[in-house]
């Protein structure tokens, strides 16, 4: 019986070998997919099992913690100060529901995953220590954010704040908001404050972006790149030179007129005064005859058609590819011409920067637990929509419209500001409320254009004329400006 | 002493004068007791940052019983084979400590079933002392043959027991007697390779000679394949009304392979296989408990994509994949996540994800040794009741071990079996001592060198004359 008995080892040990490769094959080749699949809950108990690093703001103030949590394997739970007003810029990073926006973007550094963290991983596990997360530090302003967030008081909008002279985002609001904390554990009382905030519990849908990832026809702050058009075009070369426009102005190949808002003569006025009352027939007429493609391409070079990663993902901003009459009704920012808040202010910087974009950006640089810098953010020029020359004169026809038209409220004592205002029509014919716009930059004594602002406040108000822009949302601009010039001076 | 059995060889498979290896077996046992203890200690150095309060006692406890039992091998089967009683000893102890281990998670789940480390030490307590019977009271495994047909019966009986009680957890594979449940099956695994050595030791010439030969292959008479269709209907019908697909395959499979052994024609085993194919086929298709088990062995994340829920299947994937190479370390990892069955049909999963590849395979070793170590004991063995009854024993165990672990690596479909030794259940730990014990018992015999012949005096005589 032995020739059998020695096959029966050999299968006895073929079973174990069979055992002992399938073990290879899940703990070794498979093993980093089993090890991060997003369902594997001990991803989520790694990740929480220490704090997370924080999101700071420039002044060193950390708008995120992490307190810990009893009952649950999560340990750490994020932490919010001031969580409305600084949600935009957080986003958030719940037990529950995952992470967004810097909270996602950066996971791997505030969570102490990323490789460039290897370092000071491995000297906290030869140590025994727990794993660390690094920091990530903001462009933002506590005191600009403050005052438009007050400013913006519960108005439904958007507001973004800009240094044009290097891309770097001071504030960013988006109201109505949401607290992250709220929801930032996964228990039961999180799960109901989450559903309590989607869009179909809450109509105002708070967990929106609404400035980077909401767009909105720009209205009248959209002269400011017809009129960059005007002028790069070569079609005037001054902004006091008489535009040959008639008032109303008939749709090219309709037989519709449009009018302009308000009782202040526009025909044939010239860019500076067609700025200052935000005359409609001007800009129409300069639309038409720049022509469709030219236009998009003004548009795309102030940063239409793309996406921005500032370095949260932005919503595309379009100028349409369309007709006549559509195309001369989008270069005063109407028709499916659509803009995000944070698009208009890159357009106002632009032109407060003596044409010069800057990348917007949020992130100033990325740290190490170890206080080392991992990543830092060098502002970048992102190109030249118009020459040095074009944006004075734009400059000049906006700080006209604060300092005499429709944009007085916005007047600063001892600061130039320039500014403009726009009323968005919306809905089917119109109906709906009208969007106030407003768009601004200040430039101090010495020259140097600390901020741009872009608000937008989606109007509870009725009022169809074109200074409703100025009197929702210019305050905000203004109350973002001054406090961005306190912080200078 | 012969110079022609040397020292220098370790193989069992000889006759005549071996060294007894008891010395070896204690220098092993040292080491199966002092890991164990270590394990112990870090588990609690993980989990509390302090050394348990046990330790002393569990190490003490642990190591005396090891020592008794080392004492009695060595009075009683002096000339057992040295690698069993260490490897088993380690494995129990391991166990032990990964159900403590497991004791100490503080996930809601387990806590209501309260700690369960005691009373598998008690358990372990009482299948050592079961050892001791055995090979005190089993003078000689040749004895097992004359209950051959009372085996049968008291198998039968055992298997087919457990369809009158209600399902646990989907599977009728437990007698529950006053609160007290036993598996049956763990028990049922040694009394039929007790029936089966004895039945194919009288019938096996029968079996492989009176054959005819057909395309090549001898097939038995239809008269002989009677027993082998009903040990198929047997096991085709565990399966059916217990719904439990590791006693029917160990069941069957430990027929095939004495069958094989006995007979020395591989046409059994094509029968046997055929029949198995068929009869797990046809189950499958028609049976939801086993459609559900295969559906989860194919693609063992397909609930967690359907529900967003993890089930066992998948927990354990995670848990081996947590482990990586080197595992998280004693205490560190989550295998608990698992649920219920983490302490018991998934314990495997707690080694795979704390003690790493390494430790799976390190484990996966032990248990190849063991099993091997029987067959070297059915080769060693001189009577074919001997040899029939190791290979049993040792082909069941492999066999376990590998649907047990197969199993729960997704290798194949789970069945409900328990990892011997390691896994928590009072049934499957006092069953496998008792399996090592024959198993040792027959190693004694079989290594046992033979008596010296009397010196003959006319040897002498013819000497004294030639000088």
């Amino acid at each position: 019986m032995n020739k059998p008995l020695r096959r029966i080892a050999i299968f006895c040990g073929l079973l174990m070998v069979a055992l002992m490769v399938r073990a290879n094959w899940i703990q070794f080749v498979q093993a980093d997919e089993l090890q991060s699949d997003p369902k594997n809950r001990r991803v989520a108990i790694e990740r929480y099992g220490q704090p997370r690093g924080n999101i700071i703001l420039s002044n060193g103030e950390a708008i995120t913690g992490s307190t810990e949590v009893e009952g649950t394997d999560f340990r750490y739970k994020r932490t919010y100060k001031n969580g409305e007003m600084w949600a935009p810029v957080t986003g958030y990073a719940s037990q529950a529901y995952g992470a967004t926006q810097l909270e996602a973007i950066y996971d791997g550094i505030l969570t102490g995953d990323d490789d460039r963290l290897f370092f000071n991983r491995t000297i906290d596990m030869i140590t025994g220590k727990d794993q660390k997360g690094g920091n990530v530090v903001t462009t933002l302003d506590q005191s600009v954010q403050q005052a438009g967030f007050e400013a913006m008081g519960d108005k439904r909008g958007a507001a973004v704040a800009i240094n044009p002279e290097t891309g770097a985002i001071l504030g960013l609001i988006s109201t109505p908001s949401y607290d992250p904390s709220v929801f930032a554990g996964n228990s039961a009382k999180d799960a109901e404050a989450w559903k309590k905030l989607q869009k179909e519990n809450d109509p105002s849908d708070p967990m929106l972006n609404r400035a980077l990832r909401q767009t909105y026809p720009p209205g009248s702050t959209f002269k400011i790149v017809t009129a960059a058009a005007a002028i790069e075009s070569g079609l005037y070369e001054d902004i006091d030179e008489k535009t040959d426009s008639p008032d109303p102005y008939l749709l090219p190949g309709t037989r519709t007129n449009l009018p302009n808002d308000g009782n202040h003569s526009c025909e044939n006025a010239s860019l500076r005064v067609a700025m200052q009352w935000s005359c409609n027939t001007v800009f129409a007429k300069i639309a038409h005859e720049v022509g469709n493609e030219e236009m998009i391409e003004y548009a795309e070079k102030f940063g239409f058609g793309q996406e921005h990663f500032v370095p949260v993902r932005t919503a595309v901003s379009v100028y349409p590819e369309d007709n006549q009459p559509q195309n001369a009704q989008a270069g005063i920012g109407q028709a499916s011409n659509r803009a995000t808040p944070i698009q208009m202010a890159m357009v106002t910087a632009a032109v407060a920067n003596d044409g010069k974009m800057m990348e917007p950006y949020m992130v100033d640089r990325l740290v190490a637990p170890n206080l080392s810098t991992v990543e830092e953010h060098k502002p970048k020029e992102m190109g030249q929509p118009i020459s040095g020359e074009t944006a004075q004169k734009l400059q000049q026809a906006m700080e006209t419209v604060v300092e005499k038209g429709t944009g007085t409220i916005a007047q600063i004592d001892g600061v130039t500001v320039g500014g403009k205002t726009g009323t968005a029509q919306h809905g089917e014919n119109n109906e709906e409320n009208p969007y106030a716009w407003f768009v601004s930059y200040a430039k101090t004594a010495d020259g140097s254009t600390p901020i741009a602002v872009a608000v937008i406040i989606e109007s509870a108000d009725v009022l169809r004329d074109d200074i409703a822009g100025s009197k929702l949302a210019a305050p905000v601009a203004k109350a973002m400006m001054k406090a961005a010039l306190e912080g200078k001076g | 002493m012969s110079t022609s059995h040397t020292t220098g060889s370790n193989t069992t498979i000889s006759s005549g004068d071996l060294p007894s290896r008891r010395n070896t077996e204690l220098a092993m046992l040292a080491f199966a007791v002092l890991i164990p203890v270590f394990a112990y200690a870090n588990v609690g150095l993980a989990v509390n940052g302090e050394v348990p309060a046990g330790m002393l006692g569990y190490g003490l406890g642990l190591g005396l019983l090891a020592g008794i039992a080392h004492l009695v091998v060595r009075k009683f089967a002096p000339y057992a084979d040295p690698l069993m009683l260490p490897i088993a000893t380690l494995l129990n102890g391991m166990g032990l400590v990964l159900i403590w281990r497991l004791d100490q998670s503080e996930r809601v789940p387990l806590v209501r079933e309260g700690a369960a480390a005691p009373n598998q030490l008690m358990w372990s307590a009482l299948g050592i002392a079961l050892f001791l019977a055995v090979l005190i009271f089993l003078k000689d495994h040749r004895i097992l043959q004359r209950y051959t047909y009372i085996s049968m019966a008291v198998a039968l009986v055992l298997l087919i027991l457990p369809m009158f009680f209600p399902a646990v957890y989907g599977a009728k594979i437990w007698i529950t007697i006053g609160g007290m449940s036993i598996q049956p099956g763990e028990f049922a695994k040694i009394i039929i390779a007790v029936f089966f050595a004895g039945y194919l030791m009288v019938k096996r010439d029968a079996l492989a000679l009176a054959s005819r030969r057909f395309m090549g292959l001898y097939l038995p008479r239809g008269r002989d394949l009677g027993p082998i269709l009903v040990i198929w209907a047997l096991s085709v019908l565990i399966l059916v009304f217990e719904t439990d697909l590791g006693t029917s395959l160990l069941f069957f499979g430990l027929f095939v392979v004495m069958l094989y052994v006995a007979t020395e024609r591989t046409s059994w085993i094509l029968f046997g296989l055929t029949l198995a194919v068929a009869g797990a086929v046809a189950v499958a298709s028609f049976e939801p408990h086993v459609q559900g088990r295969v559906e989860d062995w194919l693609d063992p994340f397909h609930v967690v994509r359907e529900t967003g829920n993890a089930n066992q299947p998948a927990q354990a994937m995670w848990a081996f994949g947590a482990g990586g190479i080197i595992g998280a370390g004693l205490g560190q990892g989550h295998s608990d996540l698992i649920g219920f069955a983490a302490r018991s049909d998934y314990i495997f999963a707690t080694v795979g994800e704390e003690l790493g590849l390494t430790g799976v395979m390190a484990f996966v070793l032990l248990y190849g040794l063991l099993v091997e170590r029987g067959v070297r004991t059915a080769l060693a063995a001189r009577d074919p009741f001997g040899k029939l009854l190791a290979v049993g024993l040792s082909a069941a165990f492999a066999i376990q071990v590998f649907v047990v672990a197969g199993g729960v690596m997704a290798l194949i479909p789970l069945t409900g079996m328990t990892m011997p030794f390691l896994a928590q259940g009072g049934s499957s730990v006092i069953a496998n001592w008792a399996l090592v014990a024959i198993l040792l018992k027959i190693s004694d015999t079989a290594r046992r060198p033979a008596p010296a012949p009397a010196p003959s005096p006319d040897v002498e005589m013819t000497q004294v004359v030639r000088s």
